[in-house]
């Protein structure tokens, strides 16, 4: 018996021994101790066993199943850890080799920059209004202090619908419109579409501005200084300066044209900011008393300022892009430029 | 607005360097658009003497000249020149010089003889007559004063100044002129003004009112006229330092008395005209709007016929002038004019500009009176003009003078307090600088205490209100004293975007994810396209004034703008394209009310695409944002899609979208050589499927039990309406019907195709019974066979 059980686990150490795959493996399993294996079998056979010699018998064949199967496992670690070096080998890649393309797409710089802006106000408390493109000549000019004779009407070429519907020439009408429906304090953003009958590689005829309006008590030159500081700091980097200089606009006064320091040179002077160190990027000021009281807000109490930023610009300084009209010819070479830088 | 130096000087003592006057200028609100150094280029050309002339030996049309160049010695110059003597004073370009446009002349060779230099013309020097006499003739300048040999010619005739050319901001129609930039310049360099003079001597005897009448018909346009007649008129050139003072900005010398007009109008900053009296009809000058249908021919010799919406001046029976835009042929000052009258005016300058627009007229004049003339300036420019008469001894004046209406012009006074003034700032300038600054700037200023009185010069028709003030006060003080605040008064507010801005994000970013880029394109578009893609013109909204015809309407569809966009891609060999925009679209509403704008979003791609790559972006669209379950696909009607390939979205029974490949014919007219896809949704639709609160939904704790069903049909028929067949059919307890296989082939016969469908029931209330669900299955086949003739398989 004991011979049958030693000539067996030989045979099995031997065939183990010379098992290559975990296929033959799985087979010569099967055959040693699947349900009509050898090792199975000479359990089968105790019923043939005198009763008294079964107690023996039995804890031998187990040791046996033990041995066998400890065989296999050890000789399966081998073979799967053989076989799974050859898939290494087998499996090599070029990782040099291009990945496939993900293709996502991105918004379009223009929206890019309006959501910069936005964020930055937005974190100073700043909602966001749209609206109207198509305005009542009211909004667009006569409650800005632009009456109909002014000259500023001059400096805005104006799309007419009627004698008294525009396409609106700024987004400032959308100062009026908050201001009309809510009291201070005001903080509002209010981006969008605008129209000026101009056409050249610095105008297009629809472009987009970003209007904003602070009405609160108290509300000064150095606070427009303040939070355009912090603004530019996070649209361009944190170096860049701003500088207030004197101009007009018929709805504020003081009015400034805000300057920013190079984003190429930072202030040394290049051909972008035509050596000045300096490039014009919005036009701000004090809310001009008489567009409150047009909106029925007391200027004795509250005071506000304004500001209007040009997208497209703003657009071409951070990027480069020297043409306004390829930021609408919508190629799509140009517009996966953007990603989510 | 252009401002030499060497006329600035005239009233300002400058003595800071051009480039420092720039920067002073810029810092308080005139920034310098160009400076030009005139005879800046100019050297090496001096004063010679033409000693001898003889013919060249070898070309008929050159002359040898020996010359005598001073200290550079006596050279040889070969030229062509016809209008040149031995012993003329002729200026010389030398070896190495270079002329006033930047040209270098060289020493050189002509046709075998040697040239050290050049003549030089006076274009060559970049002057005229009015600068120099004899200057615009056709040929060499020839010197008429005794200057010293080889002295440099640009220092002899005086060729240096310094032009600014200066952005006037709209606010400030006062600095239009010389004088108004001489008191900017004044004040930022706190300098004294010196005025120009404005006295003159009249005749006692001599009354503009006993030689004509002047009647002002049209006060409200033309809130003053002053009149002053002149006689014993001589016309004849000005002198050299009028015409040169004109030359410098640009304008030609014609007589002394337009130039004087035009002098006033530079210096002052006031149009003036001067009439023949002779031609004054009835001598008689009435300000009146003209009647409908009357003619003027104005001094260009240009006819225009009126209407009552111009204002002319006119004589006792016809318009002698068109007022503020140009004077009439028939009044013009001619060689033998006499006796003139002088008019300075102030005319609304909104009728000027209608006036000047309608009839396509423009003058230096229309041009300054749009931008503004104050009422006060006329009488500065009369006594200027009159001044200058005198001064060039050219006529006799009258002693007094027509100023209509009769007024009084009163300086505004603006009181307020130095608290307010800083509270605008947020600095604490001082009142004692405020008061300085304000005087600089020659208002009236009185403090006491925080109580701020200042006067308002009556040329400053902009100020206003104590913000008026602060700015001037800015500007001078210097805006590098603002110290940024972050709003530090203010009161502190939520911000951020509310939930229908944040769902616009959250869609394109959607887009974005599913590798569509965002396009930006024109909000109008042609009317062409409406024909095109079968969009109906019904309150179409135009544009009274377009840029031309292709951007004339606003649009109706984003569609048209899409399809362009992927053409424009497709012709640059673009070879696959997913692009989206979201934006608005416009009708026009009721009379004088606004036209309504409302969003769309449409998408568009070509490439690898078809009919299923575009329904799986948009069912992942609703899946993700709608809550609205019961959406369901129809064929779309759509005229600009293709009938077969594409579908229409209904959302709870409501159309809220279309999709699919783009109509064939609209391919072919666009020239497309590949399968384009094109949707358009109705944003306010799309969105109010959004949002709407999630309600919790019973979970059944019984068994479910699943059935799988296939069915013959014919090829034609659509999969989602026989799964709307089963879903009415099956009963409540129906909670799933799916496709999962289409089969064609052997085993179904032609033009038949084989759908197979997974039905899942379950019930809140129990363990469904199988018989039931037999019974459900049995109506569920009859439903599909009355209404499709499906048959099971």
């Amino acid at each position: 018996m004991q011979d049958k059980v030693n000539s067996l686990l030989e045979n099995a150490k031997k065939e183990v021994a010379a098992l290559q795959s975990s296929r033959d493996l799985a087979d010569l399993k099967v055959k040693y101790l699947g349900k009509t294996g050898e090792v199975t079998a000479l359990l089968k056979g105790m019923k043939d066993i005198p009763p008294q010699m079964r107690a023996e018998f039995g804890k031998t064949v187990n040791v046996l199943k033990e041995q066998v199967t400890a065989l296999f496992d050890e000789r399966e670690t081998a073979i799967k850890k053989e076989e799974m070096q050859k898939s290494f080998e087998k499996d090599a890649v070029d990782i040099t080799l291009d990945g496939k393309k993900v293709s996502f797409g991105n918004l379009h710089p223009l929206n890019i920059v309006r959501n910069k802006v936005i964020n930055a106000f937005v974190g100073m408390g700043f909602e966001v209004y749209e609206g109207p493109e198509l305005e009542l000549d009211y909004y667009c000019f006569q409650a800005l202090n632009i009456p109909k004779d002014h000259p500023a009407r001059d400096m805005q070429d104006t799309f007419y619908i009627s004698d008294n519907v525009v396409l609106r020439t700024h987004t400032s009408p959308g100062q009026v419109r908050v201001m009309e429906k809510k009291k201070p304090p005001i903080k509002i953003l209010s981006p969008g579409r605008v129209y000026r009958a101009d056409d050249d590689a610095s105008h297009s005829p629809m472009f987009h501005q970003i209007e904003g309006l602070v009405v609160d008590k108290g509300i000064t030159l150095c606070d427009l200084k303040g939070i355009l500081d912090e603004f530019v700091q996070i649209m361009f980097d944190k170096d860049t300066k701003t500088r207030l200089r004197p101009s007009y606009f018929p709805f504020t006064e003081p009015s400034v044209e805000v300057d920013v320091t190079c984003s190429e040179c930072h202030g040394k002077g290049c051909k972008l900011c035509k050596g000045t160190g300096w490039i014009e990027i919005l036009g701000a000021g004090i809310v001009n008393k008489k567009v409150l009281e047009n909106c029925g807000i007391d200027s004795d109490e509250y005071s506000g300022l304004a500001f209007g930023l040009g997208i497209e610009r703003t657009t071409m300084i951070k990027y480069g892009v020297p043409d306004i009209r390829t930021l609408f010819e919508n190629d799509v070479r140009f517009l996966k430029q953007f990603g989510r830088k | 607005m252009k401002l030499p130096l060497s006329w600035l000087k005239d009233y300002v003592d400058v003595d800071v360097t051009p480039e420092v006057l720039e920067e002073k200028l810029f810092s308080c609100g005139f920034e310098v658009e160009e400076t030009v150094y005139v005879g800046k280029n100019i050297d090496k050309i001096v004063v010679c003497r033409i000693e001898k002339i003889e013919k060249h030996p070898n070309a008929d049309k050159l002359n040898v000249c020996q010359i005598d160049a001073g200290k550079w010695g006596k050279l040889q110059i070969v030229t062509s020149a016809k209008n040149i003597s031995e012993n003329d004073l002729v200026p010389v370009a030398l070896d190495g010089a270079t002329l006033a446009n930047g040209d270098r002349i060289f020493n050189g060779e002509l046709r075998g003889v040697k040239s050290n230099g050049m003549f030089c013309s006076g274009e060559e020097l970049g002057i005229t007559d009015d600068f120099y006499d004899g200057a615009s003739v056709n040929g060499i300048l020839i010197l008429h004063e005794d200057y010293p040999l080889g002295e440099e010619v640009k220092k002899v005739l005086g060729i240096v100044d310094v032009v600014f050319d200066i952005s006037v901001t709209a606010n400030r129609p006062d600095c239009q002129c010389i004088l108004g930039m001489a008191r900017e310049v004044a004040a930022v360099l706190n300098k004294p003004l010196k005025m120009p003079a404005l006295t003159y001597s009249a005749d006692k005897n001599l009354k503009t009112t006993d030689k004509i009448l002047v009647e002002n018909k049209a006060v409200d346009l033309c809130p003053r006229y002053i009149g002053h007649y002149v006689a014993d008129i001589k016309v004849e050139k000005s002198p050299k330092w009028i015409t040169r003072r004109l030359a410098s900005v640009g304008i030609r010398g014609i007589n002394n008395i337009v130039d004087i007009t035009n002098f006033v109008l530079t210096e002052i900053g006031q149009p003036m005209h001067a009439f023949d009296y002779k031609n004054i009809g009835g001598s008689h000058i009435v300000i009146r709007r003209a009647e409908n249908g009357e003619k003027i021919v104005t001094l260009d010799k240009k006819e225009f016929t009126l209407s009552d919406k111009n204002l002319v001046i006119c004589d006792e029976n016809k318009p002698v002038a068109l007022a503020g835009v140009m004077g009439g042929l028939n009044s013009e000052i001619e060689n033998d004019t006499k006796e003139i009258v002088f008019e300075a005016a102030k005319f609304m300058r909104d009728n000027i500009r209608k006036t000047s627009r309608a009839l396509g007229q423009r003058s230096d004049s229309s041009a300054r009176y749009e931008k503004g003339i104050d009422a006060y300036t006329a009488q500065v420019a009369m006594d200027r003009a009159l001044h200058l008469v005198e001064q060039l001894g050219c006529g006799r004046i009258a002693c007094d003078r027509y100023d209509l209406p009769k007024q009084e012009l009163k300086e505004k006074v603006i009181e307020t307090t130095v608290s307010k003034v800083n509270r605008v700032l947020g600095i604490e300038v001082p009142a004692k600088t405020i008061q300085d600054i304000l005087t600089r700037l020659h208002f009236g200023c009185e403090v006491k205490g925080d109580a701020l009185k200042v006067v308002v010069p009556l040329y400053r028709e902009d100020m206003e209100s104590y913000q008026d003030i602060a700015e001037e006060v800015i500007r001078e003080y210097g805006y590098s004293h603002i110290a940024p605040t972050l709003l530090k008064s203010a009161a502190i507010t939520n911000g951020g975007l509310s939930d229908a801005q944040k769902d616009a994000e959250n869609i394109k970013d959607f887009f974005c994810r599913c590798g569509f880029n965002e396009i930006i394109t024109y909000s109008f578009v042609s009317e062409k396209e409406f024909d095109l893609y079968s969009i109906s013109k019904e309150n179409l909204v135009k544009i009274l004034n377009p840029l031309g015809e292709e951007v004339s309407v606003m649009r109706k569809s984003l569609v048209p703008s899409m399809v362009n966009t992927m053409a424009k891609n497709i012709n640059r060999k673009n070879a696959a394209a997913r692009l989206f925009e979201l934006a608005f679209v416009y009708e026009s509403a009721d009379k004088d009310a606004l036209p309504v704008q409302t969003h769309r979003l449409c998408f568009g791609a070509y490439g690898e695409e078809d009919f299923f790559t575009v329904k799986g972006v948009v069912q992942e669209m609703l899946n993700e944002f709608s809550y609205q379950s019961e959406i369901v696909y129809k064929r779309s009607k759509k005229p600009y899609l293709h009938p077969t390939v594409s579908a229409d979205v209904y959302a709870g029974g409501k159309l809220i979208g279309s999709f699919g490949a783009l109509h064939p014919a609209i391919k072919e007219s666009c020239d497309l050589d590949k399968k384009v896809y094109v949707g358009e949704f109705d944003y306010e639709a799309l969105t109010a499927t959004f949002n709407k609160k999630v309600y919790y939904e019973a979970v059944s704790k019984y068994p479910t039990i699943e059935r799988d069903l296939a069915v013959t049909v014919d090829e034609s028929v659509l999969c989602g309406d026989l799964i709307e067949t089963i879903k009415k059919a099956a009963g409540k307890e129906l909670k799933k019907a799916e496709l999962f296989d289409i089969y064609r082939g052997d085993q179904v016969a032609s033009g038949k195709k084989s759908m197979a469908f997974n039905l899942v029931y379950s019930s809140l209330e129990r363990t469904l019974t199988v018989e039931e669900i037999d019974k459900s299955i049995q109506t569920v086949l009859k439903a599909l066979k009355d209404a499709y003739g499906a048959e099971l398989r």
